[in-house]
C-alpha cells in the first residue's frame, strides 16, 4: 500500500483511445470518467488494505470468540466481515461506484445513441463480414445484468441499437484505470505475443475468439495473423455491430463476426487452428461451461491450441484473498463468478477428453501502450487487474514463461 | 430515445438483480450512494473550473495566481456572504422544519 501522496493518478479519461465509434464526450462526461478512474485506483491502493486490517483486528476475532475457532474458509470469513463497518463502507463505496460508472456511461452514450446507430450502419453496410442472426438470449444472460451493466450486453432501444457496447467501451478505460490500454485490447495482445512465443513461426489459418464482445481482444489475434480468417462469436446483436463497424474503422478485414451461441458452433469437426476466449467463461453457466469447451475440442483441429483467460483460480489460493476476489458473485452480478474460480479447470479439461499431457496452465499480462500504466507496477484491484490465469490444452513450447 | 424523460430514466435504470446492502439500516446505502453522487458531480465542477482558468490563463485575460490573491471589495464580499447563508440555509431545511415542530 502506497501513502495517497504517492499515487500516481490514474491516466486521464481523454488519453483513451479514439476510434470510429467512438462516443464523442463533454467535458462533464470526461470529469465523471475521470473522478472514477480515479476513485477506483483510490480504493485499490488505499482504502482495500483496511479490510484486511479490519479482520485481523476485529471481524476474525469476534468470530472466533462465539465459534471458537477462526474463520476456516472464505464463507466464514465473508460472514465475520459483513458485520464489520469498515468492511460494510468499503463494499457500500465499491458497489456504488460501479453503479455510477454504469450511469456515467449511460449519460454520455444514450442521448447519441440514433448517431452512434447511424454511423455503425454506414461503417456496416455492405459487408458479409457481420453476419447477425436472431439468437435467444441465455438464462444466464438474462437473470442478471452482469456487472450492474443496466439491460446486459442486449438492451436495443430501437432497431440497429448499439448504445449497451457504446457504454461498455466508454467506461471500461475508467474501471480499469488504464490497465488494458488504451485501446482496451491488453488481454488480446498479450495472448497473441503469447501464442507466438509457445508456437514460433506458427501461422494459424482459422482463429475462434469465443464470447468476443465487442471484439477488443480479437482485433490483436486478426493483426499479429493477417493470413488467418478471424472468427468472432457472440451472441449479443449490439456488441457484433459495434464491434464489426470498430473493426472496419481500423481498416481490419479479416475477422467475420457472427451472432451465435458458442454452445453450439456452427464449424465443422477439426476447423479451427486457434481457438481462444478472454474473461467469458465466467459469464456463462455450470452446463454452458462444460457446452463450450465440449465444441471447442471437437471444432479444434489434431495439432490445434487452444487457451482460456479469467482471474485466477481459487484453488491454493489463501482465504482471505478468495474472499476478496469473491466479492463480484455476490455484490456485481457476477453469479457463475464463485463456481467458475472454484472449477479445477486442468481437471474439466482432462474429463472432457483433451489430451492429458498437453494441457497446460500459464499467465497472461496485458500488453499496453508505453504512456499506460503496466501490470506489476500496479497495486491489483481483485478482479479487475491486467494479469490473467489462462488455461488451455495444445503442444507448446514449454521455455515460455510470463 | 428523444423524450427527456424517457431518456432520463433510462440513463438512471437499475440493472436486473438485486442490489446488495450492506448496512443494517438500507437507507444508510442509500444515503451513501447520493453523497458518493454529490463527491462525483463536485469533482466534474471542480474540473471544468481548472478548465476555465486554464483556459483564461492561456487566453492571457489573467494570471492563475490572481485567484489566489483576490480580495473581494466591501459588497462583493458582504453580497458572496449572503449567498453562503442561503445555500447553508436551503441545505439544513430539515432541522428548521424540527424548529418549527418543536415550537
Amino acid at each position: 500500500m502506497k501513502p495517497a501522496t504517492q499515487l500516481e493518478p490514474a491516466p486521464a479519461w481523454s488519453e483513451a483511445g479514439q476510434h470510429a465509434m467512438s462516443a464523442q464526450a463533454s467535458h462533464d462526461d470526461t470529469a465523471r470518467f475521470n473522478f472514477l478512474a480515479n476513485f477506483n485506483k483510490y480504493m485499490a491502493n488505499v482504502v482495500v488494505a483496511g479490510n484486511h486490517i479490519a479482520f485481523e483486528h476485529r471481524a476474525g476475532p469476534r468470530w472466533e470468540q462465539s465459534h471458537g475457532r477462526w474463520p476456516a474458509d472464505r464463507r466464514e470469513i465473508r460472514a465475520a466481515m459483513s458485520e464489520d463497518p469498515y468492511y460494510r463502507m468499503w463494499s457500500a463505496l465499491r458497489r456504488t461506484g460501479m453503479e455510477m460508472r454504469q450511469q456515467a456511461g449511460r449519460s454520455l452514450v444514450l442521448p447519441q445513441a440514433g448517431a452512434l446507430r447511424d454511423r455503425a450502419a454506414a461503417l456496416n453496410s455492405g459487408r458479409d463480414t457481420l453476419q447477425l442472426q436472431p439468437t435467444p438470449v441465455p438464462r444466464y444472460q438474462s437473470e442478471v445484468d452482469n456487472h450492474c451493466m443496466p439491460g446486459g450486453y442486449f438492451a436495443e432501444y430501437f432497431d440497429g441499437d448499439v448504445s449497451a457496447a457504446a457504454n461498455y467501451d466508454a467506461g471500461m478505460f475508467a474501471t480499469t484505470t488504464g490497465l488494458f490500454g488504451q485501446f482496451l485490447d491488453g488481454a488480446g495482445r498479450g495472448t497473441a505475443n503469447w501464442v507466438q512465443a509457445v508456437r514460433p513461426d506458427w501461422q494459424p489459418k482459422r482463429i475462434l475468439d469465443v464470447g468476443c464482445g465487442l471484439g477488443h481482444n480479437t482485433l490483436p489475434l486478426a493483426k499479429a495473423f493477417p493470413d488467418a480468417q478471424i472468427y468472432a462469436l457472440d451472441t449479443a446483436a449490439p456488441m457484433l455491430r459495434f464491434g464489426h463497424a470498430r473493426a472496419v474503422g481500423f481498416g481490419i478485414q479479416n475477422i467475420i463476426f457472427q451472432q451465435s451461441n458458442v454452445e453450439t458452433l456452427p464449424f465443422a469437426d477439426g476447423f479451427f487452428d486457434l481457438i481462444y476466449s478472454t474473461m467469458f467463461l465466467h459469464e456463462t453457466s455450470h452446463s454452458a461451461l462444460r457446452n463450450v469447451l465440449r465444441e471447442v475440442r471437437r471444432a479444434l483441429a489434431d495439432d490445434g491450441l487452444h487457451l482460456h483467460l479469467e482471474q485466477p483460480p481459487y484453488h491454493n489460493m489463501p482465504i482471505f484473498e478468495q474472499f476478496l476476489r469473491d466479492w463480484d458473485c455476490q455484490h456485481n452480478n457476477e453469479p457463475f463468478w464463485s463456481a467458475l474460480h472454484d472449477t479445477h479447470l486442468p481437471s474439466l479439461l482432462a474429463e472432457l477428453g483433451f489430451s492429458q499431457d498437453e494441457i497446460f496452465e500459464t499467465e497472461i499480462h496485458a500488453l499496453v501502450e508505453e504512456v499506460m500504466p503496466k501490470v506489476g507496477q500496479e497495486v491489483e484491484d481483485y478482479g479487475r487487474g491486467g494479469k490473467w490465469y489462462a488455461c488451455g490444452s495444445g503442444r507448446i513450447n514449454d521455455r515460455w514463461s510470463p | 430515445m428523444t423524450d427527456p424523460d424517457k431518456l432520463q430514466q433510462l440513463i438512471n435504470a437499475a440493472s436486473r438483480g438485486k442490489r446488495p446492502h450492506f448496512f443494517e439500516d438500507h437507507d444508510v446505502d442509500r444515503l451513501l450512494a447520493i453523497v458518493w453522487a454529490m463527491a462525483a458531480e463536485l469533482a466534474v465542477t471542480r474540473e471544468r473550473l481548472d478548465t476555465v482558468e486554464r483556459l483564461l490563463a492561456e487566453r492571457e485575460v489573467f494570471d492563475r495566481g490572481a485567484i489566489e490573491t483576490y480580495r473581494p471589495d466591501a459588497s462583493a464580499a458582504k453580497e458572496r456572504g449572503q449567498w453562503q447563508i442561503d445555500y447553508i440555509s436551503r441545505l439544513l431545511r430539515v432541522l428548521q422544519q424540527d424548529i418549527d415542530a418543536m415550537k
